[in-house]
């Protein structure tokens, strides 16, 4: 069975360390915090200016100053911080901040990322994608292996504009975790019930297979 | 009256001199901690030409939506159109010049412009768009884009608290791009929720120093609209 969103976010809180700084992008990332492993400690770096995001507010505490980068009302931990956008991509840039989750429209074995424009179509902004994947050296990208027409967003070469080149080593689907090294995608695990052959299939990029692919624990 | 006191009382005399064709940072990050009496005050004035330095361009019909409506800006300079239809639109049939910038570049840009640094090398966007036909240089085994620094003839800015003589303190999240366009803007006009009088705030606890800022405001009406109200289940 190919992986929920949930299921996704679950595999990748499992890559959380005790101490941790953590920037979580839009969407699956942001679910990570909820899959926070017992025992580790973490703080969340929102880029407009916060460390140590908390949970969302009651309809008491909800604070109109008090948003994360997703523009969504949330409260402040014990121990944040506020501070400016300079300082945030000080961190970011800086290479503080110890994982760095986001999504993409695309990767490719190179290790290059496709995630904020489709010309003519869609144009969204870079936002701090760009300085994300430039500052981190720990970075996971989660999306969805194929779009909606089964193609494959997996690929030997990005078509969409890039965000980043070169800087992406590690890449959960709702079907595997696949790391990118030597210029190809190297399957480490795959989701329950999927098979080798079903990820072959719907990965465009150069596969690299070792014989025994262990499923993900989620 | 003191040289050093600040405060006007209205926004006709916190927008004097504030012409067609101008250069105007906008501080904020999507509706979070925006001028927007300041800029209720543009639109109302009706200011064509405009190079807009913002991360975001509000929302439609809200905050820089305001002046999208009314085709007021000619360039945007920001990093996130998000869900703003009328800017993508505008975006996508040349209407309005959009110069995409990643969101760490443009808050350094706007740092560095404050600051008289004229550019800065960044590996952000190094292989991508955004570097394109500008200079780059591989240091240390690393290749980083030259990216120039940015000011503006207006920096628009909210505040939280101020003191009469432009000393400033933000509030939480709202504090975002508004510390750096502060010192970017020949005249920084900060909109606030409170003056109070000098000495009156902790010297230790300024975020802004007041010589960055020209004009206080004290906003009558903040809205202070959400744009993800979300709460906890």
């Amino acid at each position: 069975m190919a992986l929920s969103r949930e299921q996704i976010a679950m595999r990748v809180a499992q890559e959380l360390e005790d101490g941790f700084y953590v920037n979580l992008g839009i969407g699956i990332p942001t679910l990570v915090a909820n899959y926070v492993p017992k025992g580790v400690e973490v703080m969340m770096q929102s880029e407009n200016g916060l460390l140590g995001m908390g949970e969302f507010p009651t309809e008491e505490t909800i604070d109109p100053d008090l948003i994360n980068a997703g523009k969504q009302t949330v409260t402040a931990a014990t121990g944040a911080a506020f501070f400016s956008s300079a300082e945030s991509f000080a961190m970011i840039r800086g290479g503080h901040v110890d994982l760095t989750v986001l999504g993409a429209f695309e990767v490719d074995q190179q290790g290059n990322i496709a995630s904020w424009m489709i010309p003519g179509k869609l144009v969204k902004g870079m936002g701090g994608a760009m300085d994300l994947v430039a500052g981190a050296e720990n970075i996971i990208v989660t999306m969805t292996h194929a779009n909606k027409h089964g193609q494959s967003k997996i690929l030997k070469e990005c078509t969409l504009p890039l965000t980043g080149a070169q800087c992406i080593k590690r890449v959960i689907t709702e079907l595997a975790l696949m790391e990118i090294k030597d210029g190809a995608f190297h399957l480490i695990e795959r989701a329950p019930g999927v098979s080798v052959e079903e990820i072959q299939e719907k990965t465009d990029g150069d596969l690299v297979v070792p014989d025994n692919v262990p499923e993900m624990n989620v | 009256m003191s040289g050093f006191n600040k405060v006007v009382n209205s926004y006709e005399e916190a927008l004097e001199g504030f012409k067609d064709d101008m250069t105007v940072m906008i501080g904020g990050f999507g509706l979070c901690g925006i001028p927007e009496g300041l800029i209720d005050q543009v639109y109302k004035m009706g200011n064509k030409g405009l190079t807009a330095i913002s991360n975001n361009a509000g929302v439609d019909g809200f905050g820089l939506g305001k002046w999208l409506e009314k085709r007021q800006i000619s360039t945007m300079i920001g990093s996130y159109v998000g869900e703003n239809e009328l800017f993508e639109k505008l975006l996508l049939s040349g209407e309005m010049e959009v110069i995409l910038t990643p969101q760490g570049t443009l808050a350094e840009k706007i740092r560095a412009g404050g600051a008289g640094i004229p550019a800065f090398f960044t590996a952000t966007g190094f292989g991508t768009k955004v570097a394109e036909g500008k200079e780059t240089r591989n240091i240390d085994g690393r290749d980083y884009v030259l990216e120039p620094s940015l000011t503006a003839d207006f920096a628009l800015v909210k505040a939280w608290k101020a003191d009469t003589m432009g000393n400033l303190i933000f509030n939480k999240t709202a504090m975002n791009f508004n510390p750096m366009m502060a010192t970017a803007g020949k005249i920084t006009v900060a909109e606030v929720e409170e003056i109070v009088e000098p000495g009156e705030l902790d010297p230790n606890y300024i975020h802004t120093p007041g010589i960055y800022v020209q004009r206080v405001i004290k906003g009558n009406n903040f809205e202070k609209r959400i744009e993800q109200r979300t709460v906890k289940a």
